[in-house]
């Protein structure tokens, strides 16, 4: 009984191989929150006890927490919003990338390619500089703050992911299911959406989750140019208590923990589903 | 299906296939008509599964040409999906679509591809799986089901879009021994009905009880062919005999 995997002549399946997204995930353990919080808790204790009169680190950081939370909670914003246009746009590419017409291939993939290989911090100040502050839709104008251009900037990366994730999703399908498709005269059109893409989204949820969290994190690079998140709020904190070293630690550490807390869990379910899926497939 | 009779339903001339400097049909040639069931036969790699599909232009070839029905499949012009409509395939690896269940693999193609009604596209799926002893298995997913179960799903998904012909390569090789039987007993059926069959087997039984015609195929070209019984008692040239030595 030879399994005789078949080469073919579809030409979806000529130009590239697929890719392996791995999952950072699975290296991560709940216990590491411990050696944060003892961190915060630890470095606030040897603060408060080398200070008399001003307010110990501990209580400085509970003041600041609600404010540096709404920041976290901007962060979250700008990642959700990056995410959905990153997804839309990468869909179209993705797709695009597995287009019959040699223009629209190859097209999609450099640009695939092209943002793929982009440090997102570049990326970012491209998106920031180059957009306008408004623009004019059919007459409407439409502002476009700092975090908005951000969100752009971060969705750029995004989208060549996405794309990425669902060519590697769709090559990795066996090419038989394309040749029992089109042995049933399905259109190439059918073929792909009716047969091969709803195959792919089990496979892609996983790496796209992956994809979200890193996006998460990297969210804090708007810090830098200027919108005010929870990095930018943290530093403003900062400089208001006048700059206090002892509070450095417990501030960044706290700001490590919220991230950790809502990351973790989006890695932990990314596994459990690639385990899920890995033993159906 | 108004197909004069008198002529082959499947007309294959001199065809030449390579896979870029790989020449793997050397000009091919061979006729089926109507009702006949033919068998392939031949050693690994002498080009039996690119011939068969050829056919329904899942390969494209170099030269010559192929025949469906009159309707010349070696032509830049081709609608393969008029041409696939006719010609159904079942493969060695079932292919069935993981994600539907039997029912929704059997009608789908009808539904979409025919544009049939559903209910009666459904009433359709479900004679079908019943004529191949699974409709126990209607609602069963891919996942679910045994080889054999797999691979008479799949017979019943190709006899679905009710084509003249049906190509088979090597439907039982992945089976266990247990559950090949079982397929080929669907397939004898289907012949026995009048369904025109072309197939690339292993099983010397089965091809020389159900088989009109048989070709033996080795290094890219026919070198015998005949009827069952001319076959397997007279084969002529020494690569057919030796191969029949090794296997039967
Ligand atoms: N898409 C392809 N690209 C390149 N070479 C191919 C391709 N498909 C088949 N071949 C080669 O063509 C030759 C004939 O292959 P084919 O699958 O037709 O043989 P076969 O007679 O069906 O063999 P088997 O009994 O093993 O199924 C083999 O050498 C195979 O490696
Ligand atoms: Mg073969």
């Amino acid at each position: 009984m030879k399994h005789h995997p078949y080469k073919t002549d579809l030409p979806v399946m000529l130009p590239f191989k697929p890719v392996e997204t791995e999952s950072f995930g699975s290296t991560i353990k709940l216990w590491y929150v411990v050696p944060i919080l003892a961190l915060i808790l630890g470095t606030s204790a040897i603060a408060q006890s080398g200070s008399d009169i001003r307010l110990g680190a501990l209580q400085t950081l509970m003041r600041w927490m609600p404010l540096l939370l709404q920041g976290f909670i901007f962060n979250v914003l700008i990642s959700v919003m990056a995410m959905a246009i990153g997804t839309g746009l990468g869909a179209a590419l993705g797709i695009g990338q597995l287009s019959l017409n040699r223009f629209v291939r190859s097209s999609s993939w450099l640009l695939t390619q092209f943002f793929r290989n982009a440090p997102w911090l570049v990326l970012l100040f491209f998106a920031m500089f180059l957009l306008p502050f408004e623009v004019n839709v059919f007459g409407i104008i439409i502002p476009l703050p700092d975090w908005v251009k951000a969100t752009i900037g971060l969705a750029l990366p995004v989208m060549a992911n996405v794309s990425e994730i669902i060519r590697g999703a769709v090559l990795s399908l066996p090419s038989g299911q394309w040749e029992a498709a089109e042995s049933l005269a399905y259109s190439r059109r059918q073929t792909l959406w009716l047969i091969i893409l709803p195959q792919c989204l089990k496979r892609m949820l996983p790496p796209w989750m992956n994809l979200y969290a890193i996006l998460t994190m990297a969210t804090v690079l708007a810090s830098i140019v200027g919108v005010s998140e929870v990095m930018t709020l943290t530093g403003e904190a900062l400089a208001a208590e006048g700059g206090r070293p002892d509070l450095l630690a417990p501030f960044y550490a706290f700001v490590l923990l919220i991230f950790f807390v809502y990351c973790y869990p989006i890695a932990r379910l990314t596994v459990r589903l690639e385990r899920k899926f890995s033993v159906i497939n | 299906m108004n197909w004069d009779e008198t002529k082959p339903m499947v007309s294959i001339k001199d065809v030449y296939k390579s896979f870029g400097t790989l020449e793997v049909l050397k000009g091919v040639s061979l006729d089926v008509m109507k009702g006949e069931v033919i068998c392939i036969i031949g050693p690994s790699g002498s080009g039996k599964s690119t011939l068969i599909r050829c056919i329904n232009g899942l390969n494209d070839i170099q030269s010559g040409s192929i025949l469906v029905e009159g309707q010349e499949v070696n032509d830049p012009e081709l609608n393969k999906l008029e041409l696939r409509k006719k010609v159904g395939m079942v493969f060695q690896q079932y292919n069935l679509f993981p994600h539907k269940t039997a029912l929704e693999n059997v009608m789908m193609a009808p539904i979409r591809v025919l544009k049939h009604d559903k209910e009666i596209a459904q009433k359709a799926a479900i004679k079908l799986l019943r004529k191949v002893g699974l409709e126990d298995k209607v609602n069963a997913y891919p996942g679910e089901m045994s080889g054999g179960q797999q691979q008479r799903v799949a017979i019943a998904r190709s006899l679905a879009m009710n084509p003249d012909v049906i190509l088979f390569d090597e439907v039982t090789a992945a089976l266990d021994p247990e559950t090949v039987n079982e397929v080929l007993l669907t397939i004898k059926k289907l012949a026995e009905d009048g369904m025109t069959c072309i197939l690339v087997t292993h099983e010397m039984g089965f091809a020389r009880e159900v088989a009109d015609h048989i070709y033996f195929t080795d290094g890219g070209l026919i070198v015998e062919h005949g009827n069952p019984k001319k076959f397997f008692e007279n084969a002529k040239d020494p690569r057919t005999k030796e191969f029949l030595s090794q296997i039967l």
